[in-house]
């Protein structure tokens, strides 16, 4: 039998604010335990939240981001239950009116064809603390410098059919809220976690079969494996005459299998209501319009634009418009170098060549974009050869000097376009070179563009590199011919 | 000093006939002396008393005093007090030392006032006698075989004994206006959103409220001036400007609307109690007010509707109280859920395991529509009575309670103490102003009159009791436990 597979995705993006969604805290990453967690954080008898208005602009400019409706008002739920790591017993949530309402976002598969991923809403809710259990024998320890965190859980419809689809909707979504620079996206921190619900259908069956959630999928990599392992798991299971049944597993990336965390039976009844201590949150018209007229350009914008501004070709302007950080980048070395395809080109070459050796993220990139778009520069003015230009590349990247022109003054590899001085470098290389000539005049012309190549290499080297190839091509030519 | 009112006691401060220092050890030996059987304390914090009175008379000599330096008062063991053990009522809070003060504290050691102590209350404010407490109940200083009312108890006790001239009470339900009704006192529940609850213990959040408990209406007046106003860390106080409240005081009352709700005269009001709150309404025609009756048609749906929304905010606000971070845990748990399950059974009394019961029950999948959500369209039609009834009249008044001060386990059964509160209940449904004034006794014991006003109307409140202040003399008796050692 043919299977099709629905899948749908709940992301949790942690929103880049500089304090926590409900307290004055500081949401900054890697602090020593409970040292970022203040009275409002650690649910002390009568502390009351105060919401963080960053937090609301940014679940706006998500919302705005996926084109969908912005209701007038949203409404803080408390979602109860008892955890070590949750201290006040309950989760501040929005349950029954989120802040973003349905929207959609476009994803790029690898052939290149786009579709459209409905968003059932987007909502803003308060992140946990976290239960250590490795490093007290015997106890566990708690640390609430995340509670209060504030995350933004985009609630996606069941509208994706593979794993690969999956994992371009994480990916547009990843895109999407670091354009927007309402989260860094770095996965690896747990600031993008994600829950995965899957079902399998006879193809052509209209009702969705039943669904299994996959909590603790953390990694594009993750959300492929798990949505594999789960698919093969309830296939296999219906073909062997079973039945799927409605739970919540979790994903172990080390075994790479999906194991049941709890059946529908056993969850819990969250007793939601509205929070007593918070208002309902109102947004103006004019404070959506004003968020909306000062969203950057956004990924499928910034694509176009590369494309038709810009002339690059369909995939350079795919590549370059993936992520925030690589467009950012992109679009310095363009403006400091006036070029744009020639930009692309060491962009994706050089550069992502250098950073994908080191394994080191864009941002990380120990030659700044300005420092790129000044060498591109040199290569366009011809200052330079392509050879020496990756001299100069090799020396930015080791930091062995401030800026491409230093470099190319420091190391002599300027190149070198007087005739005149070319024209001494070949008739020295043609008089130590009486065999090569020999040869030259012996064979058929038709045979002596192949070997130029050795009178060529002669001189470049000669010169250092820094000679202009095209030129010592020519002249070389014109000298080797005026022999035969 | 101990039968002065707050406004007495700031003129001797102001004319250097007494030091806040000696008026700070003369009821602190008060409370010593007198506090045993009332048990209307749970903390006094003398040290700290005294540091804060020397404070005051070194502000005072350096012509810094405002009206209220140096005045001494008692808070109800609810509001969270920096370095004190902030205790609710409660075992949960037994060991709990609050390590920052509540806007209220905050706000009352800035104006220069001396806090004497931290006054007992039913457990986490659920009660309606201050039977309630893990500290053991408080009597009436009127009749020590008589509850001082609830949750306010230990506040209004200790006022109307002369231990304090003024406390911080919370009012949910009638909590500061049922105690200061049955302890003869006069007692503000200011309008919701006027106080901010930051750092006051909460139990029902959308109906928690502090004000102040005090001998008269003008005491009260100085003190809702520096407890109220918008605070930042709480998004439900409102913000809106402070009016200076002892301004109009003396207004005249000629020509005031007054209603009079026919649902607060029906069965079950006291003989006694009903005629001296007719009389009350006499006295208030001979200033010149005129009355009529009203209907608050939904009255009687004011207790079902607050025993669903309180239980289920306090079932919420309670689940913080787990034994993991602060307060009681239990001895050698086997596993998480026994920490969870002995800690909050042996931390927590009896009517708040109740409250946290009924509150888990109704918000579960399945009843929240039928209990919540219908609650909160009562709580609407509550609020749209008096909004009505405040398109004809000006104020409303009736009895503060059915009766006055019961027995100490006269109520044994959790819903005819809950019935107590069917004057008081419906004004926190509808986040209104609520005042009582003293007016008379019945069968030995004080009748309060409680009157009420429109939202943010507590200038007119003050007003209105304040002129029954001056026409009569029921709020200057003092218990006779009060005088005897005086």
């Amino acid at each position: 039998m043919q299977w099709e597979t629905v899948i749908g995705l709940e992301v949790h993006v942690q929103l880049a604010t500089r304090s926590k969604i409900f307290s004055g805290a500081s949401t900054a990453f890697g602090a020593e335990p409970n040292t970022q967690a203040c009275a409002v954080d650690l649910g002390l008898p009568g502390v009351l939240p105060v919401l963080n208005e960053a937090a609301v602009a940014m679940a706006v400019q998500f919302g705005l981001g996926i084109h969908a409706e912005i209701p007038e008002v949203s409404v803080f739920d408390r979602k109860n239950y008892f955890y070590p790591d949750l201290p006040k017993g309950y989760q501040t949530s929005q349950m029954y009116q989120p802040i973003v309402g349905p929207g959609e976002v476009e994803i790029t598969l690898e052939d290149g064809s786009t579709k459209r991923i409905r968003v059932h809403h987007a909502h803003l809710e308060e992140d946990a603390g976290k239960s250590l259990h490795e490093d007290f024998h015997g106890m566990t320890g708690i640390d609430l410098n995340r509670a209060g965190t504030p995350l933004l859980e985009i609630v996606s419809e069941p509208d994706m059919r593979s794993a690969k689809e999956a994992a371009a909707y994480l990916k547009a979504i990843h895109s999407l809220v670091t354009y927007l620079g309402i989260s860094d996206g770095n996965m690896a921190e747990g600031s993008m976690r994600c829950d995965v619900n899957v079902s399998v259908r006879p193809a052509g069956q209209e009702t969705f079969g039943t669904r299994a959630e996959i909590k603790n999928v953390n990694s594009f990599r993750f959300v492929e494996r798990a949505i594999a392992f789960e698919v093969e798991r309830q296939i296999e299971l219906i073909e062997d005459g079973g039945e799927v049944v409605q739970e919540t597993r979790l994903f172990d990336p080390e075994a790479d299998e999906t194991r049941s965390m709890r059946t529908k039976e056993e969850a819990n009844d969250y007793r939601y209501f509205p929070c007593p201590d918070l208002l309902p949150v109102v947004l103006d018209q004019a404070y959506v319009d004003h968020l909306r007229d000062n969203l950057p350009e956004l990924p499928a914008e910034k694509r176009a634009r590369f494309e038709s501004e810009l002339g690059l070709s369909a995939y350079d302007a795919g590549v370059l418009s993936a992520s925030r950080a690589m467009a950012e980048y992109f679009e310095g070395v363009k403006d400091v170098c006036g070029d744009a395809k020639l930009a692309a080109n060491w962009v994706q070459g050089e550069l992502s060549g250098a950073l994908n050796r080191e394994g080191l993220a864009i941002v990380d990139s120990p030659v700044s974009a300005a420092q790129l778009g000044e060498l591109v520069a040199r290569v366009k003015d011809e200052t330079i050869n392509g050879k020496a230009a990756k001299q100069v590349f090799q020396a930015l990247w080791h930091g062995e000097g401030d800026s491409a022109d230093a470099i190319i003054e420091a190391k002599g590899l300027k190149q070198v376009t007087d005739s005149g001085a070319i024209e001494v470098m070949i008739d020295q290389v043609i008089n130590d070179s009486p065999a090569q000539v020999a040869q030259y005049r012996d064979a058929e012309p038709d045979k002596r563009g192949k070997m130029i190549g050795y009178f060529v290499g002669q001189v470049m080297k000669a010169s250092r590199g820094t000679a202009n190839p095209q030129q010592v091509n020519k002249l070389l030519k014109e000298k080797l011919d005026a022999l035969c | 000093m101990h039968d002065k009112t707050l406004t007495e006691l700031a003129a001797g401060l102001a004319a250097g006939e007494f030091s806040s220092r000696e008026l700070t050890q003369s009821l602190l030996a008060r409370i010593e002396r007198l506090d045993e059987p009332l048990n209307s304390f749970i903390t006094v914090t003398a040290e700290q008393a005294l540091a804060a009175a020397d404070a005051a008379d070194a502000a005072r000599a350096n012509g810094e005093a405002g009206p209220l330096t140096g005045l001494p008062l008692a808070l109800k063991d609810i509001f969270c007090t920096r370095g004190v053990k902030t205790s609710c009522g409660s075992r949960m809070l037994d060991t709990f030392t609050a390590p920052y003060d509540a806007t209220v504290v905050e706000k009352l050691a800035a104006a220069g006032t001396v806090s004497l102590g931290k006054t007992n209350m039913d457990e986490f404010a659920m009660g309606s006698s201050n039977e309630n407490s893990f500290y053991g109940p408080v009597r009436n200083p009127w009749d020590l075989a008589a509850v001082p009312g609830g949750s306010s108890g230990g506040s209004a006790a200790a006022v109307a004994a002369g231990l304090v001239p003024a406390a911080m009470g919370t009012d949910t339900g009638g909590s500061i206006r049922q105690p200061a009704a049955f302890c003869g006192i006069t007692g503000l529940k200011p309008t919701y959103g006027r106080v901010s609850r930051y750092g006051m213990i909460a139990y029902a959040s959308s109906l928690d409220q502090a004000g102040p408990m005090a001998r008269s209406a003008a005491d009260c007046a100085h003190l809702l001036g520096a407890i109220a106003g918008h605070d930042l860390r709480d998004s439900t106080s409102v913000a809106r400007g402070v009016p200076d409240y002892v301004e109009g005081l003396d207004a005249p009352l000629t020509g005031l609307k007054i209603g009079l709700p026919r649902e607060y005269f029906g069965d079950g009001l006291d003989d006694g109690v009903e005629a001296a709150v007719r009389e009350a309404i006499k006295t208030y025609e001979s200033l010149g007010a005129t009355v009529r009756e009203v209907s608050l048609p939904h009255t009687h749906y004011a207790i079902p509707a607050y025993y669903v929304i309180a239980p289920a905010e306090a079932s919420s606000n309670l689940s913080r109280f787990d034994g993991v971070r602060f307060g009681h845990r239990c001895e050698a748990p086997a596993d998480l859920i026994d920490l969870y399950k002995r800690s909050r059974a042996e931390g927590f009394g009896e009517e708040v395991k109740r409250r946290i019961l009924i509150g888990t029950h109704t918000l579960s999948e399945g009843f929240f529509d039928a209990y919540y959500k219908q609650a909160q369209k009562v709580r609407r039609l509550i609020r749209q009575d008096f909004l009505d009834a405040f398109e004809e009249v000006d104020v409303l008044m009736g009895p503060a309670s059915p009766t006055p001060a019961f027995d100490l386990g006269a109520n044994k059964d959790p819903v005819s103490m809950y019935l107590q509160d069917i004057y008081t209940i419906a004004v926190n449904l509808a986040g209104i102003p609520g005042i009582n004034v003293p007016a008379g006794f019945a069968g030995g014991r004080p009748v309060g009159l409680q009157i009420l006003g429109t939202h943010f109307a507590e200038a007119q409140l003050l007003n209105v009791a304040h002129q029954f202040q001056q026409a009569t003399d029921w709020h200057l008796r003092r218990p006779a436990l009060a005088e005897e050692t005086a």
